[in-house]
């Protein structure tokens, strides 16, 4: 009796009352499961609390080929700050929400979905912390995967054909290996000029910086952002394109100030020094990872470039990223090989 | 009072009164069992793996300060990684003060121990294999620390590397000592490295025994400050096995010791002997490169005391420039010690400051180098085989100390 006044008091002020469990948010360590942070009114549905605010971003990480819904969480009366080149900086007690699906079906959406994991960037008093946590499959609930997870999932996909993966669920250092700058952790994806851009809303189609003005998360943005181009548009300048796709696929580690500076190889837009871009340049210590070939990248010549050989390679000691890819990411090779063919050699 | 203050809290820290000692034996979800251990330690803990042999089908990462990860012996601990699906190393380390020892590392696919960015490592009686003998389908790198600071490597095997059994880069303050690489490309490699120690090693059965290297275009260059004291690098007559493309792919098969582009080198006390190529080899960067910063030309160079054994009698003429250039220009007659002689061209017409020059101080070694003059010229013989003109004090370097913890 006592349960089912309990069931029914719940049931009554759900809606009202619900409000994401900051206090966890903030907490030394993470609970075992994701619904305790209450970032969901409905866990499985992955309906949000209307506080987190779903997002995208221009160009997107490849994982494999599955799909991500990305959510933001700020608190009231905080707002992330605007930083020039970089992520917002987000107030403490923030947090950056991503789930990883694979649809059933990717011809037919409404035969639903696998939810794999949802990914936590969580903004803690001294920094940023990341962990994932790996839905069950009951698909009712997610748990906290310190040392990672391997899903062998698959799903049918635009061609009709049944793929496969040995999905990896990150462990909490491999977060860090792509979050890296220096020697704390930051996100990747919320810079400004990777989030401007049109997303439909419940309200309606709104920009996203504007939206998120609207609601009061951040505090400002420019009105001049060079954004980087969807790589996917094949309208677009295909030097753009290629440099949008690495930056946001490889650039995390391939900078100054990321975990692969040591090759003396930066990825990131900003880069503009052809050496370092890879053209004409020697591998340092890539082992097989070469392929046989004598510099990154060539121009005019796809095969002879390392950096088009690590992409299209499945091979653990090869492939690039060296993280959270096993499938090779077919449409990114071609875009990449169209782009190295056309570099004209100076 | 303040005075017990001042001794107990660092007395409080060195005791970490909270350290405890992990183990993880072998077994189901072994991989997950100690991945998630390396995880949750915490300063002051130690890890043990316990005897055994273990598969692991991902590469397994430490990021935890300041703790202690040791197996029960290269005999006893082995980790195999022959089915590894995922990950670019064996074990990967982030964090600083971190020993590691007495545990094996076989078959990664990729490099089989990497540590990057670690003020303190220390690396043991730990053995790095590939079982297959040399492949270029092996790993690049056996151990693999890269911009990292107080570097230990002692009493460690680096069997089979596709590149370096042994390599330290951008790196400062190192020692490695008491070990041995055997079947790798290069043996033991220091590159784009400042203030390192290599002694007490034996290098054979290599491509190269040992190479003190310096490149462009890297965020460290300049290496400098690398003695070479009391190694064997012997017998080194694997052929070259590195994936082209590789900079120790130029390396020669039967290649005791090579200095490229580095300053400040001491090479004393070896023993060279049963290398078919050269037993040292002092040379220039030889690529086209336009970064400013970088100096291709090796620089103080000293050598002196060491022991010289049959070489040159194998020349590896198919394997990059280097040989085969020596053995056109040397009429075949390999020298124990080759320096390639090129200098800027200012020095050329000035002559090097006596602060640059080549030392050799050497009883009993033969020697070639290359008058740039004269081969420029076209000069039928352009080579100087005297190595009294290179006679000259020795400046010892001094011996490193690394932070200990």
């Amino acid at each position: 009796m006592r349960n089912t006044v309990c069931c029914l008091f719940l049931l009554i002020f759900s809606t009202n009352t619900f409000s994401v469990n900051s206090n966890l948010i903030l907490a030394d360590s993470f609970p075992d499961k994701l619904s305790e942070f209450e970032f969901f009114v409905d866990d499985s549905a992955q309906e949000p609390h209307e506080r987190v605010i779903p997002y995208e971003l221009i160009s997107t990480l490849f994982s494999d080929y599955s799909y991500k819904q990305r959510w933001v969480y700020v608190p009231n009366n905080a707002k992330a700050s605007y930083v020039k080149d970089w992520v917002f900086d987000f107030p403490e007690g923030s947090a950056l929400i991503k789930t990883f699906y694979y649809p059933v079906d990717e011809r037919n959406p409404d035969l639903g979905k696998q939810l794999l994991e949802t990914r936590l960037l969580l903004r803690k008093k001294d920094g940023w912390e990341a962990v994932s946590y790996a839905w069950n499959e009951q698909q009712n609930e997610a748990y906290k995967k310190i040392a990672g997870k391997t899903i062998n999932a698959s799903w049918i996909d635009f061609m009709g054909d049944e793929r496969q993966v040995r999905y990896r669920v990150p462990n909490v250092n491999q977060c860090k290996e792509c979050h890296a700058a220096k020697d704390s952790i930051t996100p990747i994806g919320p810079k400004a000029k990777n989030i401007n851009k049109h997303y439909s809303f419940e309200e309606g189609d709104f920009n996203q910086l504007t939206y998120w003005m609207k609601k009061e998360i951040i505090d400002s943005f420019p009105e001049d952002l060079v954004s980087p181009v969807d790589w996917r548009n094949e309208t677009k300048d295909i030097n753009d394109r290629a440099r949008s796709y690495l930056d946001v696929n490889c650039g995390h580690c391939h900078s100054p100030t990321g975990n692969a500076n040591s090759t003396g190889l930066y990825l990131n837009l900003v880069e503009t020094r052809d050496i370092n871009l890879g053209v004409y340049k020697k591998p340092v210590a890539t082992g097989r990872g070469s392929g046989g070939n004598k510099y990154s990248i060539v121009p005019g010549k796809p095969d002879e470039s390392i950096l088009l050989y690590r992409m299209e390679s499945m091979d653990p000691g090869i492939m690039m990223p060296e993280s959270g890819r096993a499938l090779t990411h077919q449409e990114a090779v071609e875009m990449i090989r169209d782009w190295i063919t056309q570099l004209p050699n100076k | 009072m303040k005075r017990i203050l001042f001794f107990s809290v660092p007395l409080l820290v060195a005791l970490n009164l909270f350290a405890k000692e992990v183990y993880i034996d072998p077994g189901p979800n072994a991989q997950e069992r100690l991945q998630e251990a390396l995880i949750l330690i915490e300063e002051g803990d130690t890890l043990i793996i316990k005897s055994g042999y273990y598969k692991f089908e991902d590469g397994l990462s430490l990021d935890v300060d300041n703790v202690i990860v040791k197996g029960e012996g290269i005999d006893s601990t082995i980790l195999d990684f022959k089915n590894q699906q995922s990950g670019a190393q064996g074990l990967l380390v982030t964090s600083d003060k971190v020993t590691l020892s007495d545990f094996s590392i076989l078959d990664a696919k990729g490099d089989a121990l990497k540590v990057i960015g670690a003020k303190g490592i220390n690396m043991i009686n730990l053995k790095t294999e590939w079982t297959g003998g040399p492949k270029s389908t092996n790993g690049a790198y056996g151990f693999y620390p890269v911009e990292s600071e107080d570097v230990l490597i002692d009493g460690c095997v680096a069997i089979g590397a596709s590149d370096a059994g042994i390599y330290v880069g951008q790196s400062k303050n190192i020692i490695v000592r008491n070990s041995v690489a055997q079947y790798n490309v290069a043996g033991i490699e220091i590159e784009n490295s400042y203030y390192a120690d290599v002694y007490n090693n034996l290098a054979s059965h290599n491509t190269g025994g040992i190479l003190v290297f310096d490149l462009p275009d890297l965020p460290q260059q300049g290496g400098h400050h690398i003695r070479v004291f009391d190694n064997k690098s012997i017998d080194n007559d694997t052929d070259n096995f590195a994936p082209e493309g590789n900079i120790v792919g130029e390396v020669p098969r039967g290649t005791g010791i090579i200095i490229m582009a580095n300053s400040d080198v001491e090479i004393f006390d070896n023993l060279m002997s049963g290398n078919g190529t050269v037993n040292l080899s002092i040379v220039s960067y030889g690529d086209e490169t336009d970064d400013p910063n970088y100096y291709p030309h090796p620089k103080n160079i000293q050598v002196h005391g060491n022991t010289y054994g049959p070489s040159g009698f194998d020349p590896d003429i198919e394997t990059g420039d280097l040989a085969k250039a020596l053995f056109e220009i040397s009429g075949g007659n390999m020298p124990d010690i080759f320096w390639d002689g090129i200098v800027p061209l200012s020095q050329i017409i000035f002559g090097q400051p006596d602060n640059e020059k080549l030392i050799i101080v050497e009883e009993d070694a033969s020697f070639l180098t290359i008058k740039p003059i004269k081969y420029m010229l076209g000069f039928s013989d352009p080579t100087n085989t005297n190595k009294d003109d290179f006679k000259g004090e020795i400046s010892p370097l001094k011996e490193i100390n690394i932070e200990t913890f």
